[in-house]
């Protein structure tokens, strides 16, 4: 088959810049948490990158996009392992082309939203979580959580217009509305529960670190959207320009519906509602791109900003330390734009003279999302639990985790000196053990 | 002998403090960031609908060693150019200082200034 070069062009800048928006996550969540525990929340979008960008190519792929359904739920792992079998490559190693585009380009594209969507899920356990537990969720959660929900809704599964509920209506998620943001957003109250509340949560101040950072990866995650949304129209047409201009007005109606609730409620405007604000116009936006008219996606961004602004403060009335509210923000926000899409749809919408069935399959849809995804991760979660552990020590926790995990921290403190004489010009003093009995004795405590 | 003013002040009087010591004859202060709350108290900042309280405000800490004679006008010419007249403009205190040595020359007292 004929390759379509502006396609294929296309698609490949998509997935840059979906691939873009995890970095550009990092700094949005390391600037909301405190300066001793930054790097940690880095790393763990940064750890996600790094063991799902290979997953993916290993089985994610073949259990998403495979031939071999099991029941509807997820694709053979197996029958494309490693990018085998014949679905990506053709026998004399050519790339397999549909409807234009090499398959191998759809393998780019749709790893970078497996990392991102595991990625979101650690802004629910800040400060406080073993790094290697989390590598290890990484790896679990986004084999039976993401790429069963990716084959179901996008792979011809259960919930696809190939699906049961198909016969109502044909359910929308265009770019990832339940298998992005409900799918992580449930996974992170889950999470936040079993892995437990930060040490003094709710009592001492735990206020962002650098605002400027999170409004920085809030621009680099708005900027990375275009990729995501307009990326999802497969296509370098009219879809992809309405889905364009879908998600940027989105993105800027939630500024103002997550300001204007502050500003009412709060009696200040901040920039921290600003960059949150852009994260929920585009969330809620995120299923419903090539669904709803411009002024469709205007309204929807303005009730998701203002919903999620109210939604965030739900942790501390029932006690549960999402960090930096995953649930609030990608949960709340993802079931607006998927429930929405029930009112807002300019074909088949209630407000655009369609029948309620739309309404009825996308809460749905919705629903199998919340719970498929809340009991996996359960599941998972408590099973790490009983083996590895969630929590490092309190007293870790206290000093900080970067220090304690990572051995580092994110900016400069004085009296460092160089260890090893071979690289110190100047002669040492003292041996080794002798200065250093403030560090080693925290140190030993720590890691446990 | 020597004392040691102490002046904690808004960070935005600094510039006209530096000034008018300068312009009396002030050779020398080391100025640091601090935070502190007097009268003043701190205020109230929220985040995503979290409200937290602030104790602790933001000043600078101004330090001259001078010469016993000098202290109450130095004193007095911080003052003058830190005050605006309102609550947070903070507070000067003299106190003596026993010995004072010039780390470049060893010097001791008053020729240490």
């Amino acid at each position: 088959m004929e390759i379509d070069a502006g396609l294929t062009a296309w698609m490949l800048v998509s997935a840059s810049f979906v691939l873009l928006m995890t970095p550009g996550l990092a700094l949005f969540y390391g600037g909301m948490v405190r300066g001793k525990s930054v790097l940690n929340m880095m790393m763990m979008s940064f750890g996600a990158m790094g063991l799902v960008g290979v997953i993916y190519i290993l089985w994610g792929w073949s259990m998403s996009y495979g031939s071999q359904s099991v029941g509807g739920f997820f694709a053979n792992p197996f029958e494309q392992f490693g990018l085998g079998g014949g679905g990506v490559f053709a026998e004399d190693g050519s790339a397999v082309v549909a409807d234009g585009l090499p398959i191998i380009v759809d393998v780019g594209f749709q790893a970078t939203f497996a990392i991102i969507t595991v990625a979101l899920i650690s802004g629910a356990i800040a400060d406080r979580a073993k790094f290697g537990t989390w590598m290890v969720f990484s790896g679990l959660w986004v084999t039976f959580a993401f790429f069963p929900m990716a084959h179901m809704v996008w792979g011809g599964g259960l919930l696809s217009d190939e699906g049961p509920f198909a016969s109502i209506a044909t359910p929308v998620d265009f770019a990832g509305g339940t298998v992005v943001h409900i799918n992580a957003g449930m996974a992170a109250l889950v999470l936040a529960l079993v892995v437990g509340k930060r040490k003094g949560f709710g009592r001492e101040p735990m206020r962002p670190h650098n605002l400027p950072l999170v409004m920085l990866g809030a621009a680099l995650l708005w900027f990375g959207w275009f990729g995501f949304n307009a990326g999802s129209a497969y296509g370098a047409d009219g879809l992809a320009g309405l889905a364009w201009v879908n998600t940027s007005t989105a993105a800027s109606a939630g500024i103002l519906g997550w300001l204007m609730t502050e500003k009412l409620r709060d009696g200040h405007a901040t920039s921290l509602g600003a960059a949150s604000g852009v994260v929920a116009g585009l969330v809620a936006i995120t299923p419903a791109a090539g669904a709803l008219s411009p002024v469709g996606a205007a309204v929807l961004g303005l009730v998701a900003g203002a919903v999620s602004a109210l939604a965030v403060g739900l942790k501390y009335r029932f006690g549960y330390d999402d960090s930096l509210d995953v649930v609030g923000v990608h949960l709340v926000a993802g079931l607006v734009g998927t429930l929405l899409i029930g009112l807002l749809a300019t074909d088949g919408g209630l407000l655009y003279g369609g029948s309620v069935n739309l309404l009825v399959v996308q809460a749905l849809i919705a629903l199998v999302a919340v719970a498929l995804s809340g009991a996996v991760t359960l599941v998972i979660a408590l099973a790490l639990k009983a083996t590895m552990g969630w929590r490092i020590s309190e007293d870790a926790e206290v000093g900080g985790i970067d220090l304690a995990v990572h051995r580092e921290g994110a900016y400069e403190t004085i009296g460092g000196r160089v260890v090893d004489s071979r690289t110190s010009l100047a002669p040492s003093p003292a041996p080794a053990g002798a200065s250093a009995p403030a560090v080693a004795e925290r140190t030993t405590t720590e890691v446990k | 002998m020597t004392k040691l003013v102490t002046g904690i002040i808004q960070p935005h009087r600094l510039d006209d403090v530096k000034s008018a010591l300068e312009a009396f004859g002030v050779r020398g202060m080391t100025v640091s960031e601090a935070s502190g709350y007097g009268r003043q108290r701190g205020h109230t900042e929220v985040y995503r609908g979290a409200e937290y309280t602030v104790d602790l405000v933001p000043k600078v800490r101004i330090e001259v060693l001078v010469a016993d004679e000098d202290a109450a006008s130095v004193t007095k010419v911080i003052v003058g150019a830190a005050q605006t007249g309102k609550i947070g403009d903070g507070k000067v205190w003299v106190v003596p200082v026993e010995d004072v040595a010039r780390v470049r020359t060893g010097e001791h007292g008053i020729d240490a200034l």
